[in-house]
């Protein structure tokens, strides 16, 4: 059985299409980059697999499940933007996160906040943007899911700390889980991807091995994605 | 060690050429058990994945072999790594030559450069 299948998925927004056709298989065990450029549809794409938008039509299965509550439980998931209340204390959205998902590896999570140099007894509101942005991963990546979706996870935060957050992420995810990262940073993120799905004006227009891709056409992931969709 | 990776060159490609140099200067010697895919892996900073890939090519090219249940170890014949040796010479030796051509001068200059490198 498939990890995450999509079948025919439509998504309008009034008469406009955010997401046309979309029709895709992802097996467990894999790093995937969902690479697309500003308003291709990622966003929109990503919120169905989480059940935060209903589709127009098809259908999206996760392990066989339609999303919803079942799959919730299975999915864990980095919004673009937090959610979390700003005026918690780290350690009191951890054990937040403990009640709350039965998955959640608080040790783990501590384990990283230490790796990360963040202190547990501070306020999310006292953090920096990168600072808050770690905190957020570290929640996701400590629950043990089946599919890890991160919207952008390395928009704010510097190289050095991406570097990091790529290691994590590799040493993490374990043999039957899966990533889908989405991201228009590709050179940051390519070196740790499996596969790599395009999407373009709501619709999938290349899915392939990262490797075979680089051998085909000579070239990285950065550059063949640049050629594609020159403005 | 830090590795690194060119974007342009599939991964797997690089850690097979890591795995060779590792396999040539006896990091690895003939015989000898390989760490798991998942630790060199680690090691490399790689997914996982790609770290299988590239251990499958070296089987493939009967470097290393597979033990059921036991892991993977380095190739117990020897001849095999020298000759893998002999040809990853000569691919070095071939791309300084290249080089030298490049900017004009033949195979006997580009010998005398070498010459005057000492130790």
């Amino acid at each position: 059985m498939e990890l995450l299948e999509i079948k025919s998925l439509d998504k309008k927004y009034g008469d406009k299409y955010a997401l046309k056709d979309i029709n895709l298989k992802l097996s467990g065990g894999k790093i995937i980059g969902l690479l697309g450029k500003n308003g291709a549809g990622k966003t929109t794409l990503i919120k169905l697999i989480n059940d935060l938008l209903t589709p127009t039509s098809g259908e999206i299965l996760i392990k066989g499940n339609k999303v919803g509550v079942e799959t919730k439980k299975i999915v864990s998931y980095l919004p673009e933007r937090t959610y979390l209340n700003k005026q918690m204390k780290v350690n009191e959205v951890l054990s937040y996160f403990e009640d709350f998902y039965e998955n959640f590896d608080a040790q783990k999570a501590r384990k990283l906040l230490k790796d990360l140099d963040l202190d547990e007894n501070q306020k999310l509101s006292k953090m920096s943007k990168g600072m808050q942005e770690k905190v957020q991963l570290v929640l996701v990546m400590s629950r043990n899911a089946d599919l890890y979706i991160l919207d952008e996870p390395l928009g704010g935060v510097d190289p050095a700390t991406r570097d990091y957050i790529l290691d994590t992420i590799l040493s993490n995810f374990n043999e039957n889980a899966s990533v889908i990262i989405s991201t228009h940073l590709i050179s940051d993120i390519e070196r740790i991807l499996d596969e790599v799905v395009f999407i373009d004006k709501g619709k999938i227009v290349l899915q392939s091995d990262t490797d075979e891709l680089r051998k085909k056409e000579n070239a990285s992931i950065d550059e063949i994605f640049r050629r594609m969709f020159k403005c | 060690m830090e590795f690194t990776f060119e974007n342009n060159i599939p991964i797997y490609i690089q850690l097979l050429d890591y795995m060779k140099i590792y396999l040539i200067s006896g990091v690895f010697k003939s015989g000898e058990k390989l760490p798991s895919v998942r630790e060199f892996a680690t090691t490399f900073k790689v997914n996982p994945n790609t770290m299988q890939k590239a251990l499958s090519e070296l089987e493939s090219m009967n470097l290393i072999y597979t033990e059921r249940t036991n892991g993977k170890y380095v190739t117990k014949d020897e001849k095999i790594i020298e000759k893998l040796k002999d040809e990853y010479a000569m691919t070095l030796a071939k791309s300084y030559f290249q080089g030298m051509k490049r900017i004009g001068l033949g195979k006997a200059d580009s010998i005398k450069y070498l010459e005057r490198i000492k130790g």
